[in-house]
């Protein structure tokens, strides 16, 4: 045996190496690999018929600057992460508030604010269009009850967009109020009684002790609502295809039309860099985040 | 499972807290309540809401007789199954290297694999496309579970556990000569049980419901998972009444409903164990 083998801290480095080895060569296949070759290929023009790839340089991020559609997809995702995020947020401690209460029928009011969650995207997108259509959708026939004129909630372009939001929030706010009521949950009643020897009023002890004690999962939600937010394009394949006129385009479904539409995966690497970019962003959060969390243990 | 608080609401409060909650959770469960509705009634009824209306089977009839369920809910098992079970022997190693190991670079290594929680393979689609088709494995169960197969957020937490796991036990295992992978499958995995349940049905749950990326890499009945072939089924039938697609959406999601119906407490308990560790 050569005399490194028989040391025994080497020894486990070579363990530990080998325990890593399948994880790591997945990761790297399937996260890095693909993520060093997007930002190559954003330099190049996809060859025609076989032909080899061109080298471009800028040109895909020069389109990018005059691209109405990018444009388009960027603002509304803006749009729709600064609609989703703060709503589902805002919607999952209500909702978390209301189940710790001690209501009654408090399981089955938690069953029903979870379970959007673990229904698929897709399918509940395709009830949510029911609503929305135009004429004899649920929506229309209250509004036609009530005798208001009828809107075409997913083809007009100030609409389409709002319509969108709503589904995302109604998906995640069930999801991320278990989150809260985890937090909640490790909150001693003894501080509740504190402050109510202190005669702090109801809305005092929750804006100035609950709230601030769920800062930590809502730095977590919030992470997550964002990632979310850049990630989430599966109901635009049922409701709009991102239209009417882009109107409710996002940008992974503009990297997705532009990459397996109209087959130019050049400029939907350049596409991609930018969502990868937002996504960046995020993890510098995630990462603060995780790092305080392992102090705290 | 919620203590009584000191601050919980009295008299009219109380009342207004009911009623607002109840409303949200009417409003919540309305999508999947009338989806019921309309799927279990002839579709003159999908807008009228009345006692008298028939009861009805037909329209689950209509869909599955429309498009291949029967294969598309088979190549959706395989999937999760797929999925899981490589996640679960590539992160319990993974995870029991970060765990219990000192070596040189494993800072680095560790935030090399956390990299992915942001950089999720969901984005990463039009490389990822380039790769399965150089490997020749597009239109495949394979190619759609590969991506995924180590997870890190599945690292993360099995890390976590294996990490409050005291260290005598498994120097115990060691006097008695055990290998470090018998430790790690006599000792490690039958403490961590419940955070592997939570994580399977996190796990289970996320790829029954995916969609973009099996979307992307399959293009036929062969592979197709009940997501995409829902899409396929709605998009093409857009004539077909509205009863029928309904039928059909449920048929997709039925199986995980059940589930979860069935073991809510563990479910809801999953997800709040896999958020907070």
């Amino acid at each position: 045996m050569p005399p490194a083998f028989r040391n025994p801290a080497t020894m486990r480095t070579i363990h530990a190496w080998l325990l890593l080895l399948p994880a790591l060569a997945f990761i790297a296949a399937f996260t890095h690999y693909p993520a060093v070759n997007t930002f190559i290929h954003s330099f190049f023009l996809d060859g025609r018929g076989g032909a080899p790839a061109q080298f471009v340089g800028l040109e895909h991020y020069q389109y990018l600057l005059e691209d109405e559609v990018f444009r388009k997809a960027l603002v509304n995702n803006l749009l729709f992460a600064s609609g989703t995020i703060p709503l589902s947020i805002g919607l999952a401690m209500t909702m978390a508030f209301l189940v710790n209460a001690g209501l009654a029928g408090q399981s089955v009011l938690r069953l029903c604010y979870f379970v959007p969650t673990v229904l698929p995207m897709i399918a509940v997108a395709n009830i949510w269009l029911f609503f929305y259509t135009p004429e004899y959708g649920l929506l229309e026939q209250i509004r036609g009850a009530l005798g208001l004129a009828g809107v075409n909630w997913l083809g007009s372009e100030s609409t389409a967009l709002p319509c969108v939001i709503a589904v995302a929030v109604w998906k995640d706010a069930g999801f991320f109020m278990i989150f809260y009521l985890a937090a909640l949950q490790q909150i001693p009643p003894s501080l509740g009684e504190a402050a109510m020897l202190e005669g702090a009023s109801r809305l005092y002890y929750y804006r100035r002790v609950v709230i601030p004690l769920l800062m930590p999962t809502t730095l977590f939600v919030l992470v997550n609502a964002t990632i979310n937010a850049f990630r989430m394009v599966d109901h635009l394949f049922v409701l709009t295809q991102g239209g009417p006129n882009n109107a409710s385009s996002l940008l992974l479904y503009y990297i997705y039309e532009v990459s397996f539409k109209y087959w130019d995966t050049g400029y939907g690497a350049a596409l991609t860099m930018v969502l990868l970019g937002f996504l960046a962003l995020a993890s510098i959060g995630q990462f603060g985040f995780l790092d305080r969390k392992v102090h705290y243990r | 499972m919620s203590q009584t608080n000191i601050y919980d609401s009295r008299g009219l409060a109380r009342v207004l807290d009911t009623a607002a909650a109840w409303t949200l959770a009417v409003l919540w469960a309305l999508p999947l309540l009338y989806a019921v509705w309309t799927a279990f009634h002839p579709s003159e009824f999908s807008t009228r809401f009345t006692l008298a209306a028939p009861l009805t089977l037909d329209n689950f009839r209509a869909a599955w007789d429309a498009a291949p369920f029967a294969r598309y809910l088979v190549n959706t098992v395989l999937l999760v199954t797929l999925v899981l079970s490589g996640q679960l022997v590539l992160c319990t190693l993974a995870a029991y290297a970060f765990a219990k190991y000192d070596f040189p670079g494993k800072g680095i290594l560790f935030a090399l694999v956390l990299m992915q929680l942001m950089i999720m393979p969901d984005v990463l689609v039009v490389e990822n496309y380039r790769t399965m088709s150089a490997i020749g494995v597009l239109d495949s169960t394979l190619a759609i579970g590969l991506p995924y197969m180590a997870s890190a957020f599945g690292i993360f937490l099995l890390r976590q556990t294996f990490k409050s796991i005291p260290k005598e036990l498994d120097e115990a295992a060691a006097v008695e000569g055990a290998s470090t992978l018998q430790i790690l499958w006599k000792v490690y995995v039958p403490l961590g049980k419940p955070v592997y349940l939570a994580y399977a049905l996190v796990s289970v749950s996320y790829h029954w419901n995916n969609f973009l990326w099996p979307l992307i890499v399959t293009n036929t009945t062969n592979s197709r998972p009940l997501t995409v072939g829902l899409q396929v089924f709605s998009s093409t039938e857009q004539g077909v009444d509205w009863s029928i697609i309904t039928a059909a959406t449920l048929m997709t999601s039925g199986p995980l409903l059940i589930g979860f119906l069935l073991f809510q407490r563990q479910f809801v308990q999953s997800f709040m164990r896999a958020g907070i560790k």
